[in-house]
């Protein structure tokens, strides 16, 4: 086992590097830099840079150098400072700012996913068991539903029932009167009436997804000999279900709860742009659009790392989990 | 009992023969046709390809022209009784007032006005595609200053179903373009990685893990927004499929490679390679049409993923922009609350999104299942 997670984590090593790289790249590719879009924005206010003050800043921010220069500036500093650079946009560091959007955006992210899989899992099985029933067809059609509606359309909707037929304030996390408000239990209250809609969202994104899977691997063990021993030993057909096939068919989401680190990370970006929403998405959207380098380099990195690790913690579990896995 | 028993089921005899002999694709289509969803969703397909094809036909009105006094105005309702009298489909007239108080505009329908809907009307004049001149359209009504807005109009008067069957072209051929480019990337290295096995199925099986393990919205992001706002449409057009599309393969390689780890071993790859056929004829030959109906079934479940992929992105503004209508463009419109709330309409390319995506995963549902005839 300790001989499987070392090789696992070693392989994980070029793909970082490699990673790190591209991020670098890809906000690169933009023709032009910070200081062109820096200037483009001045220029709307009616203010005008000179060429030489462009040159000076160019300087000032190291801009001139190589990219692969630039590059080995960036990544060392992150590695051996976890100095993540200075957002040129918003005047202060990277990292100050990814820090205070971090505990909202994990507190959203990971309720959301408790919620899917408190949606997914139970449904799945009551799909599987019951298979053809007619709850079963309306969970199906909800699970399609919920496959095709794209998560921002869903958002959409959600705050314009809550706007025109339940006359809630939507979108945000709070209401004016409560945003800079010390915690009280009236902002919880206000909190809550703002949060179902992420939830709701993110959820039923998620579940729908994971009950079509849930369902079929549960079907796919249901039918195996050993359900049947199972049965024939006299057990109800709650022992048997949740004991056994449903223990067999919980591997892919353990195979998943990797990617969701990433996920949980960046919370979704589209669904909390449209809502609103003061994560970790809607900073780097911006940050793309103004070409705000370090940072959104900085966010791509974090992203990618996440991954990486969450794939890798991912094997691990599975690994322990299915001993087939191991020794393949 | 035997003797007695024979001469009875000719029929099913006959029908068991034409099973036999019946080739391959009509095996599929049969096991297609029991798939009643599919079958619907398949129809729905072809309507909206033929609309989106023909969209200057369709399309009632000019998708870009503003009408500054129907801004915003309702679906208008088709009726066919007048005051009781049978008419055939046709609408009223609109007519605009403003409120006193919030001088917001509310349009009512006329009633005196009856405007039968004409079918094959000629209205404004349009090139399809540069081929030829012609103002044909679907219906209409003749009258200079009323309209038929089947999903109302926008802020500045433009026709949301017009909009609608133009945006259709866009965004479905974005998704087909992005599907064929990730089909000949994912062909082409799922074939040579799922064939040759050993190391250079390793180094594409590395290639894969890492692509997939970059985040998809960030780095489909990341990408387009470094698309020079400047750049010609078309350009910007071809290059967010590519964006799409450089995801997307993956899995459409690990569909092929796994398709071909199977067939690999067969008997009459074995006994094409004994024979002396080349390895690019054993694999063009022999090998891809026997996964063709496989991959057929992941191109169809494909197309929703680079559909979605494209209103997101444009829906942020990161995608196509104005002037280029897409369904994702059209929704920026619906992107505030007080939009949507005035006009709940502006949300229709929502739900022609919603219905599409709907109908390719049916369709490619139904294609899977079918795609082994002889499965069962």
């Amino acid at each position: 086992m300790t001989a499987f997670i070392f090789r696992r984590a070693l392989l994980s090593i070029p793909t970082l590097i490699f990673i790190s790289f591209i991020s670098f790249v890809i906000i690169q590719l933009p023709p032009g830099d910070f200081v062109t879009a820096y200037a483009a924005q001045l220029r709307q206010s009616g203010e005008y840079l000179s060429a030489a003050q462009e040159a000076m800043l160019r300087e000032q921010f190291g801009l001139n150098d190589p990219m692969l220069v630039q590059y080995w500036r960036w990544i060392t500093n992150i590695v051996f400072r976890g100095d993540f650079g200075f957002s040129l946009e918003w005047n202060a560091p990277v990292s100050t700012l990814i820090w205070d959007r971090l505990g909202l955006t994990l507190a959203i992210s990971s309720l959301s996913l408790v919620f899917t899989w408190l949606i997914a899992i139970p449904v799945g099985v009551y799909s599987a068991t019951r298979q053809y029933s007619f709850f079963d067809h309306l969970f199906t059609i909800f699970g399609f539903l919920g496959k095709g509606t794209p998560d921002f359309l869903l958002a959409l909707v959600l705050m314009w029932i809550g706007f025109a037929y339940l006359h809630i304030d939507v979108g945000g996390l709070f209401s004016p009167q409560y945003q800079n408000a010390p915690w009280s239990l009236d902002k919880v209250i206000n909190l809550l009436t703002h949060l179902w809609i992420p939830l709701v969202v993110l959820a039923t994104g998620g579940a729908a997804g994971l009950i079509r899977v849930m369902r079929a691997n549960m079907l796919d063990e249901l039918g195996k000999p050993y359900v049947e021993t199972a049965y024939a030993q006299g057990l109800s057909e709650r022992q048997v279900v949740w004991n056994y096939p449903v223990r067999v068919a919980l591997n892919p989401f353990i195979s998943t709860v990797g990617w969701s680190l990433p996920a949980l990370f960046s919370g979704d970006v589209i669904t909390a742009v449209v809502l609103n929403l003061p994560t970790t998405g809607p900073l780097l959207l911006k940050a793309l659009q103004t070409q705000d380098m370090y940072l959104a380099g900085s966010f791509i990195l974090i992203l990618s790392v996440f991954t990486v690790i969450g794939t890798l913690v991912s094997d691990i579990l599975l690994a322990w989990f299915d001993p087939r896995i191991r020794y393949a | 009992m035997t003797d007695q028993a024979l001469p009875a089921p000719a029929a099913a005899d006959a029908a068991k023969e034409n099973l036999y002999t019946a080739r391959p694709w009509q095996l599929v289509w049969r096991r297609f046709r029991k798939h009643v969803l599919a079958v619907v969703s398949l129809w729905f397909l072809i309507i909206l390809a033929l609309s989106a094809l023909f969209a200057e036909f369709v399309a009632p009105y000019d998708p870009f022209k503003f009408e500054r006094l129907r801004t915003l105005a309702p679906p208008t309702a088709i009726h066919i009784f007048h005051e009781g009298r049978f008419v055939g489909p046709f609408v009223y007239g609109l007519e605009r007032e403003r409120d006193a108080d919030t001088a917001r505009v509310t349009f009512t329908e006329d009633r005196e006005t009856v405007l039968p809907i004409q079918f094959l009307y000629r209205g404004h004049s349009y090139s399809f595609f540069g081929l030829f001149q012609s103002d044909l359209h679907l219906f209409g009504v003749d009258d200079r200053r009323e309209q038929v807005n089947l999903l109302g109009t926008d802020n500045l008067g433009r026709d949301v179903f017009s909009r609608l069957m133009h945006g259709a072209r866009v965004t479905l051929s974005a998704g087909l373009v992005g599907v064929i480019f990730a089909f000949v990337l994912g062909l082409a290295l799922g074939s040579i990685s799922g064939y040759f096995g050993g190391w250079i199925d390793g180094a594409i099986q590395r290639l894969m893990e890492f692509i997939r393990s970059i985040p998809t919205i960030p780095l489909w992001m990341g990408l387009a927004a470094a698309l020079p706002i400047a750049w010609d449409p078309i350009i910007v057009y071809v290059i967010i499929t590519l964006i799409l599309a450089l995801i997307g393969w993956t899995h459409l390689a690990r569909v092929v490679r796994g398709q071909f780890f199977a067939i690999r071993n067969e008997d009459y790859v074995l006994a094409a390679r004994l024979a002396g056929a080349s390895e690019y004829r054993i694999i063009t030959r022999h090998m891809l049409p026997a996964m063709t109906s496989y991959i057929i079934a992941a191109l169809t479940l494909a197309v929703p993923e680079m559909i979605l992929g494209e209103t997101a992105l444009s829906f942020l503004g990161l995608g196509l922009r104005p002037p280029v209508v897409s369904w994702g463009v059209l929704l920026q419109d619906a992107q505030n609350l007080r939009s949507i709330s005035l006009a709940p309409w502006l949300l229709s390319p929502g739900v022609a999104v919603v219905l599409t995506v709907l109908a390719f995963n049916f369709l490619g549902d139904g294609l899977r299942d079918a795609a082994d005839p002889y499965g069962q």
